[in-house]
């Protein structure tokens, strides 16, 4: 399993009603239902991703959460969970906002733009950072909204959105403990549990 | 003709005309004292009956989903694409039952049958059917084979009313339900396309208000013209657009009313088929069945309160193009389901061939629908492994 995936299921407490938005292959929700007696669905809208999920037994469908999650009622689920893609989106507050309406928390993990490598990369190169773990150009990147924990942290306090737990990983998902020391230079990956 | 009948295929299949003597009490307030369904069921049913899958039918199906009735049979049934051995409805592992609906043209009670009460064809006096007795009658179906619960029921189009409608009539006796190319219920445009069909065949001077067998007549020119209506509707632009385009027959313009354009001989071709095909007054109570479908009439609430009593697992499936029932009207479905808590998944298909294409093996869809089927599979096995202990 993606290892921050495997820090995400210790902040989901057993029976809960998940949503997991850009669910890829449904390792995630497979593991907690299988696990934490998990119910709910993925959100998906890669086609070989979506047969994968139907084909594990996840619950999947198929929808763009670009176009927005209006048809999904207030507090639906418990957690709703977004990995690895809220850089992608065209408006990532109002992908939070919308998260935060139909869950009770939400937990969202990013790739930090303030760690050292692309913080060097950028200063020492003048070019935007390219490496085996961001490994797009500008020009055909789907990442378009970078952020460093920093900025996501000043998201949460102009939201009112207040921040449960959060932990830093590097590139491996592993936890060092002096990432603790300067996360914002030397986390690679922000897992934040969020709430209203 | 085939050649030679494909290992995949479930090859020369019988229908079987199975009678009912209990009376059955129709939403429209009349009751069918008795009636009988014309059936085909392919593959075999398990010791513990728990194998078994519904096929129900569209607007004009009917019992023969697939194979062949004989060697000279030009065409296999009309879901071949998607059932035999080793197709996505595996014939070797599920027993698979596809019927005429009541009212249907094709064996079963309906318009063109004889009422056991007067000795001549029912004609217009064949009562008003919905889809409620429709899964009525195929519980009952059910009960014949002594299937308690059945592994999934699936339809497409008016056929995915119909699971839909099983969900919420029989929760304890599905456990999977796929509505393909379905809608929730049908819109003001839905009916209109309807009652246009409908008028066209009931002006026809030859309908006899539904009493043309008796003058050995059929209104054929009606029904044509409500095929080929119809038929628009099934195909999108796109797809006629790359299937015909603006081709003429002959090369030229004639300045003449004769059909010149591809699009024109072949809805003309397509609609006299199936006026020598088809029943007048059945095609007049399917689309009525159509129009009245509505699973939260009765009860008066929304579609999620509804099926909150649904207990199966849901695979909805629409396709891009099509614009009979819109990809936005599979959503409803799957919103109505996401707000009642189901089991619910979801795919839309890229596709051009508009409604049309739930009949056609497209490979995502394919793909979908044979990750669906193990899921089915796995349930069944594990019906099967708890019945055994």
């Amino acid at each position: 399993m993606r290892a921050d995936l495997d820090l995400i299921k210790e902040w989901v407490e057993p029976g809960k009603r998940v949503l997991d938005l850009c669910c890829g292959d449904g390792e995630l929700l497979h593991y907690l239902h299988k696990e934490k007696q998990a119910s709910g669905y993925g959100l998906e809208i890669g086609p070989e991703n979506i047969t994968e999920c139907i084909a594990k037994g996840v619950n999947v469908i198929e929808k763009d959460i670009e176009e927005g999650l209006a048809s999904i009622k207030d507090n639906t689920f418990d957690t709703v969970i977004m990995t690895q893609a809220i850089q992608i989106m065209m408006r990532p507050d109002e992908i939070i906002d919308e998260m935060l309406r139909i869950g009770k928390e939400c937990i969202v993990t990013f790739p930090n733009f303030g760690h050292w490598r692309a913080r060097g990369y950028l200063a020492f190169r003048g070019q935007m950072p390219v490496s085996k773990f961001l490994p797009y150009t500008w020009y055909n990147t789907p990442n378009t909204h970078f952020c460093t924990f920093k900025d996501f942290e000043r998201l949460c306090v102009e939201r009112n959105i207040y921040i449960m737990d959060r932990t830093v990983v590097d590139n491996e998902h592993q936890h060092r403990w002096w990432i603790h020391l300067w996360p914002n230079m030397l986390g690679e990956i922000a897992i934040y549990r969020i709430t209203k | 003709m085939p050649a030679v009948i494909p290992e995949d295929s479930v090859g020369i299949v019988q229908p079987q005309k199975i009678e009912f003597n209990k009376p059955l009490q129709l939403s429209c307030g009349r009751v069918l004292e008795s009636y009988h369904l014309m059936v085909e069921t392919y593959g075999e049913l398990n010791a513990d009956a728990s194998n078994a899958i519904l096929i129900c039918h569209a607007l004009s199906g009917n019992h023969h989903v697939a194979g062949y009735h004989s060697l000279d049979d030009k065409k296999p049934g009309w879901w071949d694409s998607a059932i035999g051995p080793g197709k996505a409805i595996d014939t070797t592992k599920f027993f698979v039952i596809g019927l005429n609906n009541l009212g249907g043209c094709h064996g079963s009670s309906g318009p063109n049958q004889l009422n056991p009460e007067t000795g001549k064809p029912y004609g217009p006096d064949f009562p008003i059917i919905t889809v409620d007795d429709w899964v009525e009658s195929q519980a009952r179906l059910a009960d014949h084979f002594g299937i308690e619960q059945f592994a999934a029921v699936i339809g497409g189009s008016l056929g995915g009313m119909q699971a839909l409608q099983w969900s919420i009539n029989y929760p304890d006796r599905l456990r999977h339900c796929m509505v393909i190319a379905a809608a929730p219920k049908l819109s003001a445009q839905n009916i209109a396309f309807n009652e246009v069909a409908r008028q066209a065949i009931s002006k026809d001077p030859q309908f006899h208000d539904g009493h043309y067998y008796a003058q050995n007549e059929v209104p054929k020119v009606g029904l044509m013209l409500a095929r080929m209506l119809g038929h628009i509707t099934y195909l999108s632009d796109d797809g006629m657009r790359s299937k015909f385009g603006r081709e003429l027959r002959s090369g030229q313009i004639s300045y003449d009313f004769t059909p010149q354009f591809e699009v024109e001989s072949y809805l003309r071709y397509q609609g006299e088929r199936f006026s020598t095909e088809f029943d007048a007054n059945t095609y007049l109570l399917m689309t009525k069945a159509l129009d009245y479908f509505d699973p939260t009439a009765l009860e008066g609430k929304p579609l999620s309160e509804v099926l909150a009593k649904a207990k199966a697992k849901f695979m909805v499936i629409s396709f891009t193009t099509d614009w009979r029932f819109s990809p936005e009207r599979s959503r409803e479905i799957v919103d109505a389901l996401v707000d009642a808590d189901k089991q619910v998944s979801y795919a839309e298909i890229e596709a051009a061939q508009g409604h049309d294409a739930f009949l056609i093996p497209i490979p995502r869809y394919l793909d979908v629908f044979n990750a669906y089927m193990q899921r089915i599979e796995a349930d069944t096995d594990s019906m099967t492994s708890k019945g055994a202990f």
